[in-house]
């Protein structure tokens, strides 16, 4: 018995955080309020967090928490706060409408979620000694995913850089106030 | 690392002068739309120099960056091609810009992003590079999209576009994930070499699927096109005559190298869905747009149509289909950016421009620029002696010789059936005198009718002589059939 707990441990922690994941991710469209929701979010973050520590990926467990649930949550709290909405209102029949084609969608996605699973259950996936050295050099995680981004990475990194300044970009343009027949200049 | 560099330079050129004239379109109120304007042009021009001095200077075929980037000729000739259709959609924009009032350098600089992002997704032999490249694309196109903000029909078309776009993306990333979890790899060639033993699994298979889903998204194939109409009406007419032709090639640019570099191995199992694909565009495209009495709308179809066509390429493989989709492709950008030309330039005389009876009387009244449109629509219909007959011929030839002859009965018939609808507007404007619609104010479009004219002359010639063109696609697809 204890020999089959410790033997399963690592997969019975997997399901606990994947269901808390799924659940906050369930909250997030179910909760009324924003505030919730955007709570229930973080919850679901945290867990895909957990997840990554499960896989070795240390680093990016670290990355996880303090990028969403840290910057993005606080954001979106913060939006949420700023704009000032109670409950989400008058959006409920539009939805409902919909439900038949989400049913229809959520079972399509969770058959392909099902192969990835399968997928993962075969093996034979991306080596996992590529996560922890470079060029047979044992490395730290964190290290190695540096080298992985700093230099095999390198152009599609700089390239998403590009992408966040037309984002910049494309929120200044979208969001300045002056609609006048003549912009302010 | 300095060969590296200096492979990327029309990209670093192309992406350092966008963000320069970010900068300079601060000075002076950013209302010096002259300038801008040929401040932007300039800059296309340059990273055209640069990427003739770099393509002559660089052995056909070498691999950048880690295996991340890769410079062939069919690379090289599709960047030209992006240039190109940025370059003139640049020229049609500045007289509407100007006339509108909107700021010019933000404007140019988005259109010059997106085709850094083009272009990096031609050169892309990772997949990863490519995808990276497809968002820097698709996130300026969604902003040029909504970038007219006085327009409530352009708020609508942006978030549209946005919306199905994310979706698309996502779609597209699943698949990709899949691939890359039964692989083991993101590379074109280590792909093609590990998919190629034996019956794929079930997780390639369903890769492979959601890939082609968001590949004919992309390009707007039928059942993926519902955004298409919607947002070619909406978004301002020059962005519509943008994403017309650029993005659409690029999303070429990168089916091709995907399917025919990294997932030939695979050929049978995707031949069957894109071929039913493109049938099922091919048909619906046309015949959605038949009924059509807005012209944007009707283009729309016909671009969706067109990309219908251009799947035979796709389905053909080989050098002859690879050539025969780079030949289309650069002959859809000059007639579509001509025939989208002359809806600007009926837009600035001070019609609405939209409806097909705007269109009665034009010949009479702009000889010049409705015998180009006339061109322009009969190359869209493919009828000889234009560039879209030739196009046309090198693309079902490929087909017929690949042994798709049903799909090319259904393409030719439903060419025919385009006629229609082409010729509805030829109609209009030869044969009726459209004394009830006098144009309101006539506000000079100099630039624009240019590009009408360099497109019209681009489609004789084309048509006429199409040897060096096709020669030109001939010889970039060396590399890629070869992997």
């Amino acid at each position: 018995m204890l020999a089959w707990f410790l033997a399963n441990f690592s997969a019975m922690v997997f399901y606990c955080l994947a269901a808390v994941a799924v659940a906050g991710a369930v909250g997030v469209i179910a909760f009324r309020s924003p505030v919730h929701a955007a709570l229930s979010l973080l919850g679901s973050f945290l867990a895909v967090a957990g997840v990554f520590v499960l896989l070795h990926a240390e680093f990016l467990a670290a990355v996880q928490i303090l990028v969403y649930a840290g910057g993005v949550m606080v954001l979106f709290l913060f939006v949420i706060m700023l704009v000032n909405v109670r409950t989400l209102t008058g959006e409920g029949q539009y939805v409902r409408r919909l439900v038949p084609a989400a049913v229809v969608l959520g079972i399509v996605l969770a058959v392909l979620i099902g192969v990835g699973v399968v997928a993962g259950g075969q093996g034979a996936v991306a080596d996992p000694a590529a996560l922890t050295a470079v060029a047979g050099v044992p490395l730290g995680n964190t290290e190695a995913v540096g080298w992985s981004l700093y230099r095999d990475y390198l152009l599609p990194f700089e390239v998403v850089s590009l992408v966040l300044l037309v984002a910049m970009i494309g929120a200044i343009v979208l969001g300045r106030k002056d609609l006048g027949a003549k912009e302010g200049a | 690392m300095t060969a590296d560099l200096v492979a990327l330079l029309p990209e670093l050129v192309l992406a350092g002068l966008a963000m320069a004239l970010l900068l300079v379109g601060l000075v002076g109120g950013g209302r010096r739309h002259g300038a801008l304007g040929a401040g932007a042009v300039l800059s296309i021009v340059a990273a055209g120099v640069a990427l003739w001095v770099v393509a002559s200077g660089t052995a056909e075929g070498t691999r950048f960056f880690f295996g991340m980037f890769v410079l062939d000729r069919f690379a090289v000739f599709f960047k030209a091609l992006f240039l190109l259709s940025s370059g003139l959609a640049i020229l049609l924009s500045l007289d509407y810009l100007k006339r509108n009032d909107y700021r010019p350098a933000e404007y140019h600089t988005l259109v010059m992003l997106a085709t850094v992002g083009m272009m990096v997704m031609a050169s892309g032999s990772n997949l990863a590079t490519i995808y990276v490249g497809l968002e820097l694309m698709a996130l300026s196109t969604y902003i040029l999209a909504g970038y007219f903000r006085r327009e409530v029909k352009s708020h609508e078309a942006a978030v549209k576009y946005f919306v199905l776009g994310a979706l698309s993306s996502g779609i597209l990333l699943y698949g990709l994930s899949l691939l890359y979890g039964a692989t083991g790899t993101l590379d074109l060639a280590t792909l093609a070499a590990k998919v190629s033993g034996g019956r794929p699994g079930t997780p390639v298979l369903v890769g492979i699927a959601l890939l082609t889903c968001g590949f004919l998204f992309k390009v707007a194939a039928v059942p993926f096109h519902m955004w298409t109409p919607d947002v070619y009406e909406g978004a301002p007419t020059p962005i519509t005559a943008f994403m017309s032709v650029g993005p659409k090639a690029a999303a070429f640019a990168m089916f091709l190298r995907v399917y025919l570099g990294g997932l030939e191995p695979l050929a049978d199992q995707w031949r069957l869905f894109v071929a039913v694909a493109a049938a099922l565009t091919m048909v619906w495209g046309n015949v959605a747009a038949l009924t059509q009495d807005n012209v944007k709308r009707m283009l729309a179809y016909s671009s969706i149509a067109h990309a219908g066509y251009a799947l035979l390429g796709l389905m053909a493989g080989g050098q002859n289909g690879l050539q025969s989709v780079m030949f289309y492709m650069l002959v859809y950008t000059v007639t579509n950016l001509g025939a989208f030309g002359f809806v600007i330039l009926l837009e600035s005389r001070g019609f609405a421009g939209e409806t097909v009876n705007d269109y009665a009387g034009m010949a009479r009244k702009h000889p010049v620029a409705a015998f180009g449109m006339l061109l322009f629509l009969l190359s869209l219909g493919g009828i000889p002696p234009t560039a879209g007959f030739m196009g046309k011929l090198y693309l079902f030839a490929a087909a017929v010789q690949a042994g798709y002859v049903w799909l090319v009965v259904v393409a030719v018939l439903m060419s025919a059936v385009s006629l229609y609808y082409y010729l509805r507007i030829v109609l209009q404007m030869y044969l009726r005198d459209g004394a009830d619609a006098e144009p309101a104010a006539l506000l000079a479009a100099p630039w624009t009718e240019r590009v009408i004219v360099a497109c019209a002359v681009a489609v004789l010639v084309i048509g006429v002589l199409p040897g060096p063109f096709g020669e030109a696609a001939r010889a970039t697809v060396s590399v890629l059939a070869g992997k």
